[in-house]
């Protein structure tokens, strides 16, 4: 099924003369409401004028989450606040939120593209969806949230926490899709598994994000509930849920082509890269009115392809994501940098002391642990105050970044330097 | 009055006891008492040695983390209720014990090492009840 035939077959010339129009039209907004935007432009020497449509993206200056912290929080919003309707943050790279921002339109946008989605994985208004990622300033709730709405589905707003409350009602309520973490969908499987529950439930159709995940997860959550699962991209910065997903055939994520305009660059020499090589997905929003960002650097490794697909849809495909070009990590569905936690151990007092964090996946959720080295003066022969400087590291380190965390200290000079410089993470999940 | 301990940071992991037993051994420190207190992912090694000092340059050059620190060291007759004296008078002061061993001593009595919540008011408090003390000398 197909939410909106006209714009996800357009033809590629058709698709490619409405992103032009729009690409314009973005530029002239930015050009005009956003100051730091305006002075990018000088000082590349463009004007709006000089970009007639999508082959002039080239000319445009990058965007980075560099630019969103500098100019926090509103600085790149491109309309004023009485257009604003909704507020999203997510976590920054040195503990500055990345705030963005939603006009009317935006949300109805969003919703749309959610509905789109919704849709590629068979949900219709007919079903029941439990909406089970975090409902808050993570745009995952109420992205999925309005999105199935707009579609005319049931909603159930579960957000994240209550495994036993979810699994309750998705038998009670006769629940029939699921928007959460491809993680969190597992645990759910393995908890009504253990219940003897699968035979209970009427589940046909899940759409997860927000984390990386393998092919073979995507298999695993499909045969164990006996459901179709599928695998839906979005970043709050760009939107929110919602950019991409794929569709029955699993051959890649339908990118919402006439609100986001994807290119693939070399992450290093910054020059496009062609279709099917792998390289950093960068996004132009050309629609958006409240935060239109021009060629945002999302940092993830992905190709692209261009071919129409067996679904009908003429929609590009991004693959399955290959990592990352920075060292952000995805932790529940939590965006983590190394920074943060180094900005709060640096709280501590002092210089930071060495630290690893471990990331492992224990029955399919998360986990995260922070080794700290135990210098001198945090030392103490005191038990009492050693468990005491385990609480306040935690705490300061779940403050900073949003999840809980097992603070483990551990001997000097014990965390591993290679080449002289410490390795910051192990990450033990096997992704990717 | 007070004796200095050597306090070593120890992680759960195997040989690490060792390490340092080994390290002492060959820099002919001696061990006159010991306490090791354990918790799910670390050891705290308390010990007193007749050379704190050079015990202590000995293991943090060998990159482990240990400090010098003060606890109060006081003699016990053979007597029932010895031990209970001591502790009424600390907690009649309104003083905590951190944490305490049996302290090795060379002669016929016996002896506890005592960490107290505050060591000036503890030593104050004890001398008063009539306590006899151990100083580094008598120990080491």
């Amino acid at each position: 099924m197909i939410w909106n035939e006209t714009k996800e077959c357009m033809s590629r010339d058709e698709l490619a003369d409405l992103q032009s129009k729009r690409l314009v039209k973005v530029v002239n907004r930015v050009y005009h409401n956003v100051e730091y935007y305006r002075k990018r432009m000088q000082e590349a020497g463009i004007e709006p004028g000089d970009i007639r449509g999508i082959e002039d993206i080239h000319k445009l200056p990058y965007t980075t989450k560099d630019d969103l912290r500098d100019t926090y929080p509103f600085g790149l919003f491109a309309a004023p606040q009485s257009e604003i309707v909704r507020i999203h943050a997510s976590s920054g790279t040195t503990g500055k939120a990345t705030v963005v921002g939603y006009t009317r339109k935006d949300i109805d946008i969003w919703a749309e593209c959610v509905a789109r989605a919704l849709t590629q994985a068979g949900v219709t208004r007919g079903d029941t969806i439990q909406v089970a990622y975090g409902y808050g300033l993570f745009t995952g709730g109420l992205g999925a949230h309005y999105g199935a709405e707009h579609l005319g589905a049931t909603v159930v707003p579960m957000s994240t926490g209550n495994t036993k409350k979810l699994t309750t009602m998705m038998k009670d309520f006769g629940v029939t899709a699921i928007a959460c973490t491809p993680s969190y969908l597992l645990h759910i499987a393995e908890t009504l598994e253990a219940n003897g529950d699968i035979p209970n439930i009427k589940l046909k159709a899940a759409i997860c994000g927000a984390e990386p995940w393998t092919e073979q997860m995507r298999l695993q959550i499909e045969e164990k509930l006996h459901i179709h699962a599928h695998d839906i991209y979005g970043l709050s910065e760009v939107m929110g849920p919602g950019v991409a997903c794929d569709c029955e055939y699993h051959k890649g994520l339908h990118v919402y082509e006439d609100h986001f305009l994807p290119e693939i660059i070399d992450p290093e020499t910054l020059q496009p890269v062609g279709p099917g090589q792998t390289g950093e997905l960068v996004f132009t929003t050309l629609t958006k009115e409240g935060l239109p960002l021009i060629r945002y650097r999302t940092k993830d490794l992905t190709s692209i392809d261009y071919d129409k697909c067996e679904c009908g849809r003429t929609l590009a495909r991004i693959s399955r994501f290959k990592g990352r070009s920075d060292d952000m990590l995805i932790i529940r569905g939590v965006n983590v940098f190394p920074s943060q936690v180094e900005a709060a151990l640096l709280e501590m007092g002092g210089t930071t002391p060495h630290y690893l964090m471990i990331v492992d996946r224990v029955n399919n959720l998360d986990t995260l642990e922070v080794q700290v080295e135990v210098e001198e003066r945090f030392f103490s022969d005191e038990i009492r105050e050693l468990e005491n400087l385990t609480g306040k590291i935690a705490h300061a380190i779940q403050t900073a970044i949003g999840l809980a965390v097992k603070v483990k200290l551990v001997e000097p000079k014990t965390i591993e330097r290679s080449m002289g410089k410490a390795v910051r993470v192990i990450d033990k999940r096997k992704l990717v | 009055m007070a004796i200095r301990q050597l306090s070593v940071f120890l992680e759960n992991r195997a040989g690490r006891l060792e390490d340092v037993l080994n390290l002492l051994k060959e820099e002919q420190i001696n061990i006159i008492s010991l306490s090791l207190a354990d918790t799910s992912d670390y050891g705290m090694l308390r010990l007193l040695v007749n050379d704190p000092e050079k015990g202590r340059e000995v293991l943090k050059r060998d990159g482990f983390s240990a400090t010098l620190n003060q606890i109060v060291a006081v003699t016990l007759p053979h007597q029932v209720g010895a031990l209970q004296q001591v502790i009424h008078t600390l907690y009649q002061s309104g003083i905590n014990v951190e944490y305490m061993y049996a302290l090795c001593t060379r002669t016929d009595e016996a002896a506890i090492a005592i960490k107290p919540s505050d060591s000036e008011k503890a030593e104050k408090v004890l001398r008063e009840a009539g306590a006899h003390f151990f100083e580094e000398g008598d120990v080491f």
